[in-house]
């Protein structure tokens, strides 16, 4: 056992504590609290009208675009962490931050095309 | 592998009661913050609204959080007819663990000696800590969209899809802003962050990120100005509407517990951690050495709490356009360009440009951005002048929801408690949204 | 066996039962969920290889953003609470025999590619930002850049493909 899978049982102890506080806490509460359902109490809330219908509404197209563009650049932050980490090393001049210049370009430009085609606005 | 105290290495030669020790801290502490920050906020609102807030349970009304809970741990739960039980159950759960999990990389102060053993005060530090918190908060998007699905509720559906939505716009900003810090501590590990900040706190040092980080923080903490996915006027409750007892009481708890998170970590990355303030430290050489570092760290947390509370008191709720507009438009183009701005002048610095050459390049730059800017701001404005003498086109619409405005459809019907059987079975038409 | 072992085991063969369940479930919802069961099993199996940079890139890309990309669209679809019928469809056999085949193809790439490719375990911080920066802009730097073009073309194509009026 090195240090390394040390630092990680210590995160792995805070997983384990936090979700057992979680599960004594969710335990603890279902042996205190009452429990007296009715027809009505069940129903979902909706402002004193009473439902219709199954309350699965579909949703828009414009939160999947949103989520497409955050794993577009979910990656590219993810590949910018090593390269500001190496940056300022020797040997890592204006080439590699030319190298960087080129790959947000080419996101940017994609950036600017979504906003070209109003996808970063919502209406 | 030889067992130091300095640095990355120290963290594994802890003996098992410090480790247990110190998760234990953490939690308690979390615990402790979460309660004292909602009695802080109430009270503070309530100077900030000229009332009094809340004074009746213990002295100045203190406990009032712990009453809070107690009074949510003991009500009934109720979990409505046809939610997804399993998922309706994991939402808080999912929501409340890695809210926890964030804060065992934050450094709370030097090495110390507890029980004769030389420690740093940090759960533990990794080499990619600040990508671990990343991690997490990417996790707690779950609790939100699956309470959102589960709870068989359009508002909460919204809720659930529109705070998600909200959140994963923000992040990739938060992390842009992220990378100036990395760029100059040339690791991601907090407690060499910290160590980097000795000198200049990278808050002064690198203030266009901090400010980003300042504003993706609202918008992540899901709090005014940002709190759209729970905007009682429209949404009910947003993703939690359905949630009673100690299951509301979890998110609530995830809430406060990624405020405290977000605080410390601007701490660490930008106020320079524990080291103590300025002028503190050339007064008296021993303010970041022993314990007293925590005291530093305590105040910074609190000074960030309070901005949140104090943004509560005084901003109005943004629209849920402008959030992206902010978001997309604004923040991210801004975090990539100073990045890269950042980027070449360590480089033309490194390259043995001097001062003034610096500056003129710098100029130039910033006055091609800002002549870009500008003539893209003509470009995307000319093609909708539009005359302000001309009769407003939307006075004809016939549908209230032509505008592109979310409006519910006017004749909406209303059953008072008895459910014709022909509409139980029909979705209802969504309308925009 | 160690007990490193034992744990990378054990993360394996999660990660293939709730792969498994992915496909098996009758609810869309669920086999998401055990998507991201699957993902964080692997994330944990990188972990176990002190490649730690890349278990969190996993946990941030893939159960971050890549499942919440697929129940937005889910949701954007169909998004049904409980079992759905119209789940299984009549080419059982044909993804089975894809699924394995494929599954050869990779793992007979991989174990005759890295028979001998092996990390040590024990040095620390090896598998941090450092050295995958150092690799990345070192070595593979016209990968990285085909990255870029690759990203906008998705991008483009998503933009494409959700907006009726180009």
């Amino acid at each position: 056992m090195n240090t390394y899978f040390h630092d990680y049982l210590v995160v792995f102890v805070l997983v384990l504590l936090g979700a057992g506080i979680v599960a004594g806490g969710l335990g603890g509460n279902r042996l205190l609290r009452p429990h007296r359902p009715t027809r009505e109490k069940l129903t979902t809330y909706e402002c004193g009208v009473d439902p219709v219908g199954e309350g699965w509404a579909q949703s828009y197209v414009r939160y999947y675009v949103f989520a497409y563009l955050y794993v577009v650049f979910a990656v590219d932050a993810v590949f910018l962490f090593p390269w500001a980490t190496v940056f300022a090393l020797k040997g890592y001049g204006p080439t590699t931050l030319g190298e960087m210049f080129v790959f947000l370009g080419f996101l940017a430009a994609g950036l600017a095309y979504a906003a070209k085609k109003k996808v970063l606005s919502w209406v | 592998m030889k067992c130091t105290t300095e640095g990355i290495a120290g963290f594994g030669c802890d003996p098992w009661w410090l480790i247990g020790g110190k998760a234990l801290v953490i939690f308690v502490f979390l615990v402790l913050t979460v309660l004292l920050s909602m009695w802080v906020e109430r009270r503070v609102i309530g100077r900030m609204q000229l009332r009094i807030g809340p004074n009746r349970c213990g002295p100045f009304g203190l406990l009032q959080g712990l009453a809070d809970g107690v009074k949510l741990a003991l009500k009934e739960d109720i979990v409505p007819a046809g939610v997804d039980k399993v998922v309706f159950w994991l939402a808080p759960v999912v929501s409340a663990v890695p809210a926890f999990i964030s804060f065992i990389i934050i450094p709370f102060g030097p090495t110390v000696s507890i029980f004769g053993h030389q420690t740093q005060l940090q759960g533990t530090d990794l080499p990619v800590a600040v990508l671990l918190v990343l991690a997490m908060s990417s996790m707690g998007i779950y609790g939100i969209v699956l309470a959102g699905w589960s709870s068989m509720s359009p508002y909460s559906l919204l809720g659930g899809l529109r705070s998600s939505a909200q959140m994963i716009s923000y992040e990739i900003a938060m992390s842009l802003s992220f990378v100036a810090v990395f760029m100059f501590a040339g690791s991601m590990s907090t407690s060499q962050i910290v160590a980097g900040q000795q000198h200049i706190w990278y808050g002064v040092l690198l203030l266009p990120s901090f400010l980003i980080y300042i504003i993706t923080m609202m918008g992540e903490s899901n709090r005014i100005p940002f709190d759209l996915p729970e905007g009682e006027g429209e949404l009910v409750g947003g993703f939690h509407t359905e949630y009673s007892s100690l299951k509301f009481a979890m998110f609530f708890l995830a809430e406060y517990i990624n405020l405290a998170t977000l605080s410390a970590l601007a701490t660490t990355l930008f106020l320079g951690g524990w080291h103590a303030p300025p002028p503190i430290t050339t007064i008296w050489a021993g303010a970041n050495s022993g314990w007293w570092p925590v005291l530093w760290f305590l105040i910074k947390i609190w000074a960030f709490i309070f901005f949140f509370i104090w943004l509560r008191g005084s901003l109005p709720r943004v629209r849920y356009d402008q959030l992206m507009k902010l978001g997309w438009k604004v923040l991210m183009p801004i975090s990539l360009g100073w990045i890269l701005l950042v980027a070449t002048i360590r480089t033309a610095s490194r390259e043995g440009l001097n001062q003034t050459q610096l500056l003129i390049y710098g100029g130039i730059t910033i006055a091609v951005v800002l002549v870009g800017s500008f003539a893209w701001d003509l470009v995307a404005t000319s093609g909708r002048q539009v005359d302000p003498y001309a009769e407003p086109e939307r006075a004809t619409a016939a549908e209230p929801a032509q505008g592109g405005f979310p409006v519910p459809p006017l004749d909406l019907p209303h059953y008072h408690g008895v459910l014709p059987e022909t509409a139980a079975r029909k979705e209802v038409s969504s309308g925009t949204h | 066996m160690t007990t490193l072992d034992v744990v990378f085991v054990l993360l394996g063969v999660v990660a293939v039962g709730a792969a498994v369940l992915v496909v098996t479930t009758r609810q869309l919802v669920h086999a998401a969920l055990w998507l991201v069961v699957s993902f964080g099993a692997l994330a944990g199996g990188y972990l176990m290889l002190t490649a730690e940079f890349v278990a969190w890139v996993q946990v941030l890309i893939y159960v971050g953003a890549v499942v919440v990309l697929l129940l937005f669209g889910i949701m954007l679809t169909r998004a049904p609470i409980g079992r759905s019928a119209d789940l299984d469809s009549g080419n059982r056999w044909a993804a089975l025999a894809v699924a394995l085949a494929t599954a050869g193809v990779l793992v007979t790439v991989l174990v005759r590619g890295f028979r001998t490719a092996y990390a040590p375990l024990d040095v620390a911080g090896q598998g941090a930002a450092k050295p995958l920066g150092e690799s990345v802009f070192r070595i593979w730097v016209l990968p990285f850049e085909v990255l870029s073009v690759l990203l906008l073309a998705a991008l483009v194509g998503a933009i494409v493909l959700s907006r009726r009026e180009i």
